[in-house]
This record gives C-alpha cells, sequence and structure tokens, in this order.
C-alpha cells in the first residue's frame, strides 16, 4: 500500500509544479463557469425586461377603417406607425416583428354588429418577437372585450354571462424552482468540472509517462504495478474534486451578483447544501478519475490521449440533454444510474427540496459500484506488454 | 550471480531471442556485445523481469524473474534503455521518488543521494529540476536513481549511449567500482572499445543467440584475428549492425 501513497503524492506535487495543469484543472472551471452562467442570465432578464417595457411602434395598414381601436391603441402607448406598402417582407426580413393590417371590409362588419376580420402579421418562429406579438395581442383581445362588454350593457345583459369560468393560478413554485437556467445548468457544470479537473493529470501521469520514456523505469521498482496505477488514478481523483470544491465556492460566491431577483428568484446555496452537492458528485468524481484514466493509459502519446478526452467531455452532456427535451420526475429507481442520478439530485438540492436518504445512498452506490469496477480494469493495464511498450 | 538458461523469447513471428545461454558472476562486469536489434534489449528486460520469457530459466542469485518479481526488483538496479525523468523535479527529488517507491526510510535515502551526489559528482545540478539537463546530466540521475537502493546486481542497457568523453570516463570509473565492491554488473553494448575498456566477460550475441563467450584475449585467440573488432565481426559473421 506504500506504493500507492508514494506515487499519488509524487503525482499531486509533480502536477501542481505544472503552471499549466493547475489552471487547466483546477483554476479553469471555477473562474469559467460561474461568468458564463451570471452572463446568460444577466443577457436573458435584460433582453426580457426591455423587451417588455420598450415602447411598441406598430405600423398598421389601413388605420382609417378603424379610428376607435387605434385610438384606443394610442391610449395604451403604442405608436402608430404609417402603412408600408409591403408588410409581408418587412415582417419577412424582420425589419418590422408585428405588423396590424385593417382590411377594407372591416368598417361595414363593425357597423353590422359582426366579428369584424383585423389581420396581425407576424413570423411566430422568431424567439424576440414573442413579446411585442403577445403585446400586440393582448391590447386587441382587450378593446375586443371592452366592446363586446358595452354590447352586452347596451342590450341590457350582464356582463357575467361572459365569464363562465374564472381562472386562477395557485403558484407553487418556490422562489427556488424559478431559477431555471441555473438549475438545468449546474448540474451539467460540476459533473464536467469533475470531469476537467482530473483530465490533464490522466493524461499525464500515464500517456505522459510512456512519452517520456518514465514509465519503463517506474515499473522496475518492487511496487505491484496495481499499486502504481491505483496512485495515479487517484492523484487526478483528488484533483478532480478539488476542482469541484473550488467551483462551488466560487458559486456561492458569485450567486449574489446573479440578477436572479429580476426573475422573482430567491436561489440559496447554503453551507448545508454545498456539501450534500459535494458529497452527491464526489463519486462521479472517482468515477471520471477512473474512465479517464483508462482511455488515456491505450493512448500512445499526449496529443492522442487529448483528443479522446474531447469525446469523453460529452458524457456528462447526456443526461442534461435528455432532461431538457424530456424531462421526468426524480424517483427512486433512477438513483442508481450514474450520471443521471447526480443531474436530479443536484436540481433538487438547488430547489431547496428535501432528498430522501435513500436516494442518496443509492446514487452513490450505483455510482461507486461503477467506478470500482473500472479502477478494476485500470488496475491490470500496467500489466498489458501493448500498453507498456506502444512506442517501442 | 545471474545465470541463463536456453532463454526464448518471440514478439509474433519475430524471434527476438533464441535459446540464450550465459552466465555473469558476482565481482565481474560482463558485456552483452551485439549489432542493434540482436536481442540484447529483449534479453535485459526478461532479466528485470518487465517481460515473461516463453521458455527457459533465469535465476537471479537463486531468484525467479517470473516467480520472485518482486524480490529481484529489490536486488536489481537498473538503468533502461529508456531514462526518462520527471522534468518538473529536481535531480534529487526523482533519486528519492525511487528510493520511496523501494521503501527505504527518509533518513538512509537522504544519506544515499548525498553519496551518490559526490561519487557521480552531482553537486552542481542535484537541485535543478531535471528540465533541460544535457545527456550526460540525465544518464548520471537515471544511474542514481538505479543505485539509491544498493543492489547487488547492476544491469545496464548501453549506459555510455550519447556521452562525452569525459562523462564516459567518469561513467566507466564508477562502474569498475561497483565491480570492485563485489557487485555483478551486467551491461550491453554495442561499441567495442566498451568492451574492451571495460569487461572481464565478454557475451558476444547476434541474431538472438549467444554466438561466443569468453574474456577478450579469449576471443581474440580463438578466432585467429589481431583485434577485438576483427574478431567479433568474424564471430558474428557479418558486419551488419557495427555501423554507429
Amino acid at each position: 500500500m506504500n506504493g500507492i501513497l508514494v506515487v499519488l503524492k509524487k503525482e499531486v506535487r509533480e502536477n501542481l509544479r505544472d503552471r499549466k495543469a493547475v489552471f487547466n484543472s483546477l483554476l479553469l472551471a471555477p473562474i469559467l463557469f460561474p461568468v458564463l452562467l451570471i452572463g446568460m442570465t444577466w443577457l436573458g432578464t435584460s433582453a426580457q425586461t426591455e423587451r417588455a417595457e420598450r415602447v411598441l411602434e406598430i405600423p398598421v395598414v389601413g388605420a382609417e377603417q378603424a379610428p376607435n381601436l387605434i385610438r384606443y391603441l394610442e391610449q395604451h402607448g403604442v405608436v402608430i406607425k404609417p402603412a408600408p406598402d409591403d408588410p409581408e417582407s418587412l415582417v419577412r426580413s424582420q425589419k418590422e416583428p408585428v405588423i396590424i393590417r385593417i382590411p377594407e371590409i372591416f368598417g361595414e362588419q363593425w357597423q353590422a354588429g359582426r366579428p369584424a376580420e383585423i389581420e396581425v402579421i407576424i413570423d411566430p418562429s422568431r424567439p424576440e418577437s414573442d413579446i411585442p406579438i403577445s403585446r400586440v395581442k393582448g391590447l386587441l383581445r382587450g378593446f375586443g372585450s371592452e366592446i363586446g362588454l358595452l354590447r352586452l350593457q347596451m342590450r341590457g345583459v350582464s356582463p357575467i354571462v361572459m365569464s363562465p369560468l374564472l381562472i386562477r393560478d395557485v403558484d407553487l413554485s418556490t422562489p427556488q424552482s424559478r431559477g431555471m437556467i441555473f438549475m438545468l445548468f449546474l448540474p451539467y457544470i460540476l459533473m464536467i468540472t469533475a470531469f476537467m479537473g482530473g483530465m490533464h493529470l490522466a493524461i499525464d501521469t500515464t500517456a505522459g509517462e510512456k512519452e517520456r520514456h518514465s514509465l519503463e523505469p517506474l515499473l522496475i521498482n518492487p511496487v505491484p504495478r496495481w499499486q502504481i496505477m491505483m496512485g495515479k488514478l487517484l492523484a487526478t481523483a483528488i484533483f478532480g474534486m478539488a476542482s469541484l470544491v473550488l467551483t462551488l465556492i466560487a458559486f456561492r460566491i458569485t450567486l449574489p451578483y446573479l440578477p436572479l431577483a429580476a426573475l422573482g428568484v430567491d436561489l440559496g446555496l447554503g453551507a448545508v447544501a454545498m456539501v450534500s452537492i459535494l458529497l452527491v458528485v464526489a463519486p462521479i468524481a472517482l468515477m471520471a478519475a477512473a474512465l479517464l484514466t483508462v482511455l488515456a493509459t491505450y493512448a500512445k502519446s499526449f496529443r492522442e490521449a487529448q483528443s479522446y478526452m474531447g469525446l469523453v467531455i460529452l458524457i456528462p452532456m447526456v443526461p442534461t440533454l435528455m432532461f431538457m427535451s424530456n424531462p421526468v420526475k426524480p424517483e427512486a429507481s433512477m438513483m442508481p444510474i450514474p450520471l443521471f442520478s447526480q443531474n436530479l439530485l443536484i436540481s433538487e438540492l438547488v430547489r431547496g427540496e428535501a432528498v430522501p436518504v435513500q436516494w442518496l445512498l443509492y446514487s452513490a452506490a450505483g455510482t461507486l459500484i461503477f467506478a470500482f469496477a473500472l479502477m478494476a480494469f485500470a488496475a491490470t493495464l500496467f500489466n498489458r506488454p501493448r500498453v507498456m511498450f506502444s512506442d517501442s | 550471480m545471474i545465470e541463463v538458461r536456453n532463454l526464448h523469447k518471440s514478439f509474433g513471428k519475430v524471434k527476438a531471442v533464441s535459446d540464450m545461454t550465459f552466465e555473469a558472476r558476482d565481482g565481474e562486469i560482463t558485456g552483452l556485445l551485439g549489432p542493434n536489434g540482436a536481442g540484447k534489449t529483449t534479453t535485459l528486460r526478461m532479466l528485470y523481469s518487465l517481460l515473461p520469457p516463453d521458455e527457459g530459466d533465469i535465476r537471479i542469485d537463486g531468484l525467479d524473474p517470473t516467480r520472485d518479481a518482486m524480490a529481484i526488483k529489490t536486488t536489481l538496479g537498473v538503468v533502461p534503455d529508456s531514462r526518462g525523468l520527471y522534468t518538473r523535479l529536481t535531480a534529487r527529488e526523482n533519486i528519492r521518488y525511487f528510493g520511496e517507491l523501494h521503501n527505504l526510510p527518509k533518513q538512509t535515502i537522504e544519506e544515499r543521494i548525498e553519496s551518490l551526489a559526490a561519487t557521480l559528482d552531482m553537486g552542481e545540478f542535484i537541485d535543478r529540476r531535471t528540465e533541460g539537463f544535457s545527456q550526460g546530466q540525465r544518464v548520471k540521475v537515471a544511474i542514481a536513481r538505479a543505485m539509491v537502493h544498493q543492489p547487488q546486481t547492476v544491469l545496464m542497457d548501453e549506459p555510455t549511449n550519447g556521452l562525452d568523453v569525459m562523462s564516459t570516463r567518469a561513467l566507466r570509473e564508477y562502474i569498475r567500482s561497483l565491480k570492485d565492491s563485489g557487485q555483478s554488473v551486467v551491461l550491453s553494448t554495442h561499441i567495442m572499445q566498451e568492451v574492451a575498456a571495460l569487461c572481464d566477460r565478454i557475451v558476444i550475441i547476434a541474431k538472438g543467440k549467444v554466438a561466443a563467450t569468453g574474456t577478450v584475449d579469449e576471443l581474440i585467440s580463438r578466432s585467429g584475428r589481431d583485434t577485438i573488432e576483427d574478431a567479433f565481426v568474424q564471430l558474428i559473421g557479418s558486419e551488419e549492425g557495427l555501423m554507429a
């Protein structure tokens, strides 16, 4: 067992001296991800408030057909722009998000008390026009129902008959659960951090050792090869964990600067939540270290190993993408699945939900079994001549 | 004391070593002399239990590398073909790492490093990171880390490869000092002068086989030539691989 510790200590010390390794493994994720997330949230909220509060300027074709409607719109702050020649092409080319066209038949229908046609020219496939579209439609609907009420009252009918249903939302989302972007990305970011933190070491301690021609002298020492491998693998896991801890701390520091209040969100990353999240992700760091070490051991050179790593980074993305397109309700039966369970559990923890202890245990056990299997496999690798002499 | 009997090793269809038999005694320097690709490195790798032989027996002080790998590794000092050092560690840390892998007490390691640094004249660079070391400096570190546990048997693969004249002289002196203290030294080389200057006993290897063994004088007289170089060409039957 002495061998494991000696190798572990040496790999950690050696890599702490490598500025590139320290930056890539320990500092990149804690700096990059909070900045990225804050930037994304900030952009999202500011764009949303801007669009919701900006003065609507809407071109109207045939404004003279419906002077009352135009007056209503102007009273509600809409600036009516003169009619363009070709409204469709203006919308299509994104010069205008919404154009209202009042057909000539409008006046006739209106006078007759029939539903009067009105066209709203839009392209709903443009997400940035969502807000103007819904504002214009809301105003038109408001005008319509105002007139409808007046007409009923003139005929001596109570306007209540128009409202057979009264729909009231009972909002059960807690303030935390509204931090959508944050919650969707935090599990993914943490999982990627566990992978990224160990990546440089996994390569340096295996493929790098081969490339430097120091593997053969190392294996001549009277230490069982599996112990040498385990020392390397655990050093990788330690870097992954360190990166995780630093990233969580970075989030805790930067969270107050997230403009979440604007979204009506109050996200807490308290000490208890942080420690729980760390415990949930820790087995992933071990599993990632084992997976990365196995792959890097097969590579002949640093460069070849790096190209494998590019693909590995995609693995933690799988559950996030799945949950994005197909949200699932967390259940005990999903907990033994590595990556999936952590993804669900972190979401629950950040949301401030109480998570059954049983789930935490299933998750840790499932991932650790997987990690141990990979470690057992890794332990045999230095016994393979193909792995040892791939350069000669 | 190394005894090798009827050793065989193939890689796929390539027979790297076939039916090799020789011995290396304590207090002697044994040279494995042969052209490049003759099977010297493969033989050494089997001796230090990095490769298992296909057939045949190896005994090092009575121990079998295939069965007593761990025990043999504590008695062997090996300077292998690949001399990779850890460039982000100092020379001292490189040597200390190997001492720790041998599970030596801290105090012992530090004392041995001091004495090796003195013997191998490493004082100037012992506490520098090995990044950018000259070939000679690298070989010295590689030797020091192989000797930190004071092995009884020393195996060196082309030890003077790439060294300048001064470093080569110093290294030969060091190897002689090992012999004088009763250790068994085996070195592989393709350089004739090395053998003539250093070795008590020579094992000439060609195409994975032992072509001849004996002292320098014995080999010269057996071949009927005047120099060890001519004797060597005569004994292996070609000049192939001697240009280096």
